[in-house]
């Protein structure tokens, strides 16, 4: 096993853009996700009320497209399979979502996922991944701009390396 | 956007038009969140391995939060009207938090032809402890809609 907070440089990993990853809007699986959350707006449950607002199709909620990646990416977040990070480190620092066109049931999505910036804060005991990821649909739309910032908790004997 | 907004057709500054209560968190629900968000980290679900990474429970998905207030936002503001949202997880929330989801109108603000108002969003649970704290912009006027 090793000692090291990372398997590679972090700095090294800056700017990486990772393979493009699909993901499909399943009405079933949008379902569960709508009774686990208590979201119970006609928009999102109900095709026509969907139309009657404007929508193609029932749109998804807004932090749902964070959870599409992994649902149809299954898997621990490649940055961590990239930094050898195990997943019982992390913890979720920050999530933004800029919106430019609606997603809705039946659409396929690419995401494509680039990492900003790795810093280390506290003496080096916690270590901030920030990613960048877009959002695009089949219509030739821009869907989203999301923000992701990782927290990896150090081992005690790493904090403060940056190798 | 292509659509209208419904919702508010006026805002103030200083209101809080987003204001819900969800009921204390309960392990099953962590476990439903665990399948229908594809976030399989076993942290949240799995005792064992929460302990296991130093933790002494398993605790919320911030993500779960997230979408709590979500939902306490798009009761107000349809998803068409979200323009941005965006929190920090401040605190990790714990099995039994029972969670206040709030927005307050910090600025109105005409961007792109149309009228949006930014919101401070916050998570509380019940002893007040913020668990996130964040901002959306919401388009909350039809008359500016483009498009």
């Amino acid at each position: 096993m090793t000692s090291k907070a990372f398997s590679i440089d972090p700095q090294s990993a800056v700017g990486h853009v990772f393979a493009s990853q699909r993901a499909f809007v399943e009405p079933r699986r949008l379902k569960f996700f709508l009774e686990t959350i208590g979201e119970t707006n006609p928009v999102y449950h109900d095709t026509r009320a969907a139309r009657e607002a404007g929508y193609r199709d029932i749109p998804i909620p807004p932090t749902y497209l964070f959870c599409l990646q992994s649902l149809d990416n299954p898997g621990p977040p490649a940055v961590l399979e990239l930094l050898g990070v195990d997943i019982g480190r992390i913890l979720h620092g920050e999530q933004k979502f800029a919106f430019h066109h609606p997603a809705c049931v039946g659409d396929e999505l690419v995401f494509t996922t680039r990492i900003r910036d790795i810093t280390n804060k506290k003496g080096g005991t916690l270590t901030m991944i920030t990613q960048d990821i877009r959002v695009d649909n089949g219509h030739d739309q821009h869907v989203a701009d999301v923000v992701s910032i990782i927290v990896v908790r150090n081992p005690p004997h790493t904090a403060g390396a940056t190798q | 956007m292509s659509h209208c907004p419904a919702g508010p057709t006026s805002l103030t500054v200083g209101e809080i038009p987003v204001n819900r209560h969800f009921d204390p968190i309960t392990r099953h629900e962590l476990a439903l969140y665990c399948g229908a968000s594809g976030d399989h980290n076993p942290i949240h679900v799995d005792i064992d391995f929460a302990r296991s990474s130093g933790f002494p429970d398993v605790f919320a998905h911030g993500m779960f939060i997230m979408a709590r207030l979500g939902v306490a936002l798009n009761e107000v503001f349809p998803p068409s009207s979200v323009r941005e949202f965006g929190v920090r997880f401040t605190a990790i929330t714990q099995v039994g938090a029972g969670i206040t989801c709030q927005g307050r109108v910090t600025a109105i603000e005409i961007i792109d032809g149309e009228q949006r108002a930014r919101l401070e969003m916050t998570a509380r649970d019940q002893d007040g402890d913020i668990k996130l704290k964040g901002e959306a912009v919401v388009a909350f006027d039809p008359q500016g809609e483009q498009e």
